[in-house]
């Protein structure tokens, strides 16, 4: 028999190697067919005597990334088609469905014949629990060999056995810390652990393998022999009364209670361990089943699987226009941003032209790219001749005329309509007509700044945010005469550079500052309002964001957050600013001399290190502080949140983002909007629209007009609409107008 | 409905609950036989007549398993027909224990009861009886676990007691106990420990440190920062009580209660049978109650079913002459006081469980029997007694001399 996915070789000593390679993908996953066909393997070599034992590998050059997410995806849509005809029955289905590898795995552990896992490269997810259910694991001894059980990042968790035997291969804080994490382990790492037997080098990855099976591995798990002994020990000793309680809390601490997949993980193991192992795989299937069905399993699916890897693919690059390999990158402005570009895009193997005023400035940015990297290679995630690489492509300078031969120029200098004027037009002069030139700016718009250049058609806004190393997420920004070359060769740089873009049509403030900008208001009006500010910085954690709004204003600055009001002002009126909101930042800044994490002082005080930031006590003193009892704490969460997706939601009708992939994972990868929501849009999806608005419009009465829900909502609620139906990402043609 | 009297009250020392304290050499089943002895012998009670044995355990494991009163009972060599039952509200166990006694009496089931509780916390460790509340993370995560010191430690941030105050009430709980012991306040009701010689193995509460002071106290460091930093339960306090921007660590061993090892029983019957066996009642109870309370807070529990029981039992707090609070630690007292605006001279008038110890099972029993002796040698009518309970509970029992 031959199979697709699969090849078959048994070898004279009777070691049948299985070699994994699906035809037509970069990288094997377990989808419906790959599982009959090693179904049918497992009955081959478990029936056929001739055959001792397998090795299971891969031909490419990953093991495998597990299984096929959206086929996973498909099953959830299934499910909630058959749920609308008989709930029990559909609840039935996937239960049994989530049960398909866990069956799978059983049986190729307790066929009778030893199987080994060749791990030869990346090894995630169902893959690593295939490895786990085999009686022998050699890894590869790569860099390239990374295993990990990522599933808890997109809301679900192992659910092929790796609950069950990740904690009875290793000791349960280790075994908690990686499920509930998703680390991933190198082979030493893993090896450690306890998770793999052994590690070879690469090319007898195979040979050591098969060694295994030759010598006499027992087809028989640890788990199946008589008189197995956890190897942290029971749940229920000394050891493991230490460890559960803080688990438990821990747990509570990095996830506020709003991932139920990350809770699950510690209840299979909990309730896993106490039982036979059989036992347990039935408890972890139960709660994959349940998990399965959580809002925040299909929300973070949807946007931090599908939708990321297709805006990382470039889902929103024109067709037709050639990729861009680029030769030669120009910066313009060695500052804090623009040393950042450079570092990111030399990373990618790209050579920079680092551009300032003088020579001095200019290597100063380059020094950024060297302590970055020093750093990581300090840390063991580089070596030595990887820096030297990456520092070698950055040439500083401060001469116009090095631009020449440049593919794509950034400009990151001064936010000032004049200095950049002058930027863009000298290196327009040095520049090839068909280099695109590209503005970072933050607060200009790309229509008003593209009136410098001779060649509107080739300008476009490339916003990043910062750090730029560490910030995964990039703006582009679309002038009104922006062509479709500048917006692929954007999109092919971001790409290049491992970020995520999204194209974003021009207005004040474009997409995520906007959104941020709502975000810290509300903060400012809760403590106009008398909330103790730490329950205005609580209660964000606790709805989902990683970062406090009075603690991001520090962060950026509350100076600035002062001169971005007095601009607004100056731009729009008086009555475009809250004069509450003004006075109480005024205060800060003129009063007290508060700017923010710069000077040390902020809403927050920033001690010597190790000292933890603390809220400044003089704070309370600024407004009368309500009593915590009489402060609705759901509230406040709920309006940081609902003020955010309100303006994403203005965002959309405006037409300034029309990909609601693109406003939900930007608000995830940007502002780290509550990732288990989905994202912005996803969040008003789940909630629906109807019951959104309500909520808005109870929030308005109380807190204002930021509150007010825009026509686009309304109208959804009308037609009984979702943003993902409206703004269909997957329709033919274009993607539908707003409003 | 029958009323429940009180006839009598003992209680063991409370041997320090280490290997070196003087009653880890005596099982914890003969801490409760010698009480039960003592009940019998002080009052010439025919066994016979006892209807139920009702005695609060936290730990009912290993030797304190397989219900300990009925296993007291017959090392006691209590009559066949006395049976035994063991309970668990945590630390509220041994006042508990009074109230379902009472609360069988005033139903006419029972006549006689003997109710209180047993802990050798030094043969069986705290926690030995494990549990779903904090380990299972379907309970830990909706019950918000904690350990107790952190709820303490919350209680002081979030109602702003400071490590100076509460170190200045436990200075003050070890002076009022050692003057009490002196006083020999409480010479009718402990019984001392003694071998089958008849020599003495204990006669008085071990784990006293009269000499504490303010600056003995300020040499500790707090007990429970590593908890509370590297096991994650500052967080959980943080978010349940989102007004606190971080807690304060103020407690540690000299402001807590002390681990110790220790046994009491009270001896309750109707008036009738009072009379019958010729037993003078010394109070009644009057009323009791049982409340639950937020978790992570969980030792507030005192003050919540303090108002419940007031109102049930329609009186007032001036009505109340004697508090007795379980002292687990000091912010606990220092909040139920700020709460009701009581006195401290109302109040642990003879110290407590900072100074005396808190044998888990037995406690509620014990100050029971303290706060009557007291209510009597001041001529005194009424007394509430209160304890804080894990899990974020509360029993009071209001008592009446008559």
């Amino acid at each position: 028999m031959s199979y697709t996915n699969f090849t078959l070789d048994i070898d004279a000593d009777g070691i049948a190697l299985i070699t994994w390679d699906m035809p037509g993908r970069s990288m094997n996953v377990f989808t419906e067919e790959a599982m009959l066909e090693l179904n049918a393997i497992v009955d081959k070599v478990a029936g056929d005597a001739a055959v001792k034992g397998a090795v299971i590998t891969s031909g490419k050059d990953t093991f495998s990334g597990g299984a096929d997410i959206t086929l996973l995806q498909k099953m959830l849509t299934t499910f909630a088609a058959d749920k609308a005809k008989d709930a029990g029955q559909a609840t039935k289905a996937l239960f049994d469905n989530a049960g398909k590898m866990t069956g799978l795995f059983r049986k190729l552990e307790t066929c009778g014949k030893p199987f080994v896992s060749a791990i030869n490269g990346t090894c995630m997810g169902g893959a690593f629990e295939l490895s786990l259910a085999c009686h022998g694991r050699v890894a590869a001894d790569s860099d390239k060999v990374r295993m990990a059980l990522p599933e808890v990042k997109i809301g679900i968790f192992p659910g092929a056995g790796g609950t069950q035997r990740v904690p009875r291969l290793t000791d349960q804080q280790q075994a908690l810390q990686m499920l509930t994490s998703g680390q991933t382990l190198s082979p030493q790492k893993a090896k450690s652990m306890g998770l793999i037997h052994e590690i070879a080098e690469p090319r007898k990855l195979v040979e050591t393998a098969k060694a295994m099976i030759r010598n006499g591995l027992k087809a028989v798990q640890p788990w199946d022999e008589k008189g197995f002994k956890l190897p942290g020990g029971p749940i229920y000793s000394v050891a493991g009364a230490n460890l559960w309680p803080p688990a438990i809390a821990i747990l509570r601490r990095e996830t506020y209670g709003n991932y139920p997949a990350a809770a699950a993980i510690l209840k299979c193991v909990y309730e896993g361990l106490l039982v036979p192992f059989d036992t347990g795989l039935r408890i972890e299937q139960r709660y994959f089943t349940e998990i399965m069905q959580t809002r925040e399993a299909a929300a973070m699916i949807r946007s931090l699987f599908v939708s990321l890897q297709e805006l990382n693919k470039g889902a929103r690059r024109p067709a037709g226009v050639p990729e861009t390999k680029f030769k030669k990158i120009g910066i313009l402005g060695a500052g804090f941003m623009g040393a950042g570009i450079a570092y990111v895009t030399a990373k990618a193997g790209i050579p920079v032209v680092l551009l300032d005023r003088d020579m001095e400035s200019a290597a100063k940015g380059k020094a950024h790219s060297d302590s970055l990297v020093s750093d990581q290679v300090k840390k063991g995630r580089a070596k030595p001749e990887e820096k030297d690489k990456l520092l070698s492509l950055i040439t500083p300078t401060a001469d116009y005329a090095d631009l020449a031969g440049c593919d794509l120029v950034v400009e990151a200098v001064f936010e000032d309509s004049a200095v950049k004027k002058a930027a863009t037009e000298q290196a327009e002069a040095a520049l090839k007509p068909s280099a695109i030139f590209a503005s970072n700016t933050s607060t200009i718009p790309i229509t008003a700044l593209a009136k410098n250049s001779a060649r509107a058609k080739n300008f476009i806004g490339i916003h990043f945010f910062s750090p730029v190393d560490k910030m995964m997420l990039v703006e582009i920004i679309l002038g009104k005469k922006t062509g479709d070359k500048a917006l692929a060769t954007a999109i092919d740089f971001v790409r290049a550079i491992k970020k995520t873009p999204i194209v974003v049509n021009d207005t004040r403030g474009f997409y995520v500052n906007r959104c941020v900008l709502r975000y810290m208001s509300e903060a400012y009006k809760m403590l106009i309002e008398g909330v103790p500010a730490p329950m205005i910085e609580n209660a964000a954690k606790a709805a989902g964001m990683p970062v406090g709004p009075l603690a991001l204003t520090d962060e950026t600055a509350i100076d600035l957050a002062q001169k971005i009001m007095k601009q607004t002002i100056r731009d729009l009126g008086d009555k475009a600013v809250d004069p509450k909101q003004i006075a109480l930042i005024n205060t800060l800044v003129d009063t007290h001399g508060r700017f923010g994490r710069k000077n040390g002082k902020g809403f927050y005080d920033y001690p010597q290190k190790p000292a933890k930031k603390k809220l400044w006590p003089g704070l309370k003193d600024l407004y009368p502080q309500l009593a915590p009892e009489k402060v609705d704490y759901e509230e406040l969460k709920q309006r940081l949140l609902v003020t955010i997706a309100l303006e994403a939601a203005r965002v959309m009708e405006e037409g300034i983002v029309t990909d609601p992939r693109e406003a939900d994972v930007g608000s995830i990868l940007a502002f780290g909007f509550a990732p288990f929501t989905g994202g912005v849009l996803s969040y008003i999806d789940g909630i629906g629209a109807r019951k959104f608005v309500k909520i808005a419009k109870g929030l308005q009465k109380k807190y204002g007009a930021e509150f007010k829900a825009p026509k686009l909502l309304l109208d959804m609620v009308d037609k009984d609409e979702t943003f993902y139906q409206r703004f269909d990402p997957y329709a033919k043609g274009e993607v539908k107008k707003a409003a | 409905m029958a009323e429940a009297y009180v006839y009598d009250a003992v209680r063991t020392p409370r041997g320090r609950g280490k290997k070196d304290g003087s009653l880890h050499e005596v099982p914890a089943v003969r801490l409760g036989a010698k009480v039960l002895e003592a009940i019998r012998d002080r009052n010439e009670l025919d066994t016979g007549a006892v209807d139920d044995i009702i005695f609060g355990c936290v730990d009912p494991v290993g030797e304190a398993g397989s219900v300990i009163p009925r296993a007291a009972a017959f090392e006691a060599g209590y009559a066949t027909s006395a049976p035994g039952m063991q309970i668990s509200r945590f630390c509220a166990s041994g006042l508990d224990a009074i109230n379902f006694g009472a609360a069988k009496i005033a139903q006419g089931a029972d006549e006689i009861v003997i109710a209180g509780g047993v802990e050798s916390m030094s043969r069986v460790g705290m926690g030995a009886s494990g549990g779903a509340w904090f380990m299972d993370p379907s309970v830990g995560l909706p019950g918000w676990f904690v350990p107790q010191g952190i709820s303490a430690d919350l209680i002081a941030t979030k109602y702003g007691f400071s490590r100076d105050d509460v170190d200045a009430y436990a200075v003050e709980s070890q002076k009022r106990a050692a003057k009490a012991w002196g006083e020999g306040r409480f010479k009718n009701s402990v019984i001392s420990i003694k071998d089958q010689n008849g020599l003495t193995i204990l006669d008085h509460d071990e784990h006293m440190r009269p000499s504490t002071d303010m600056q003995s106290l300020a040499a500790l460091n707090p007990s429970f920062v590593m908890p509370g930093e590297m096991g994650g339960f500052d967080a959980v306090a943080v978010q349940k009580h989102p007004e606190v921007e971080e807690v304060n660590h103020v407690h540690h061993a000299g402001n807590s209660s002390g681990i110790v090892d220790g046994a009491a029983a009270v001896l309750l019957g109707s008036k009738k049978a009072g009379k019958t066996l010729g037993l003078k009642p010394r109070a009644r109870i009057r009323a009791f109650a049982n409340i639950g309370s937020e978790p992570v807070l969980m030792l507030t529990g005192p003050v919540d079913v303090t108002e419940k029981l007031l109102k049930r039992a329609r009186m007032k707090l001036s009505d109340i002459d004697l508090f007795e609070l379980n002292e687990a630690f000091a912010s606990v007292v220092l909040r139920y006081m700020q709460a009701f605006d009581i006195p401290h001279d109302r109040i642990n008038v003879n110290g407590g469980a900072i100074a005396m110890g808190h044998p888990l099972g037995a406690t509620g029993a014990m100050i029971f029997g303290t706060v009557l002796d007291e209510l009597e040698r001041r001529d005194l009518n009424t007394a509430l007694v209160t304890l804080c309970i894990g899990a974020g509970m509360g029993t009071a029992t209001i008592i009446e001399r008559v």
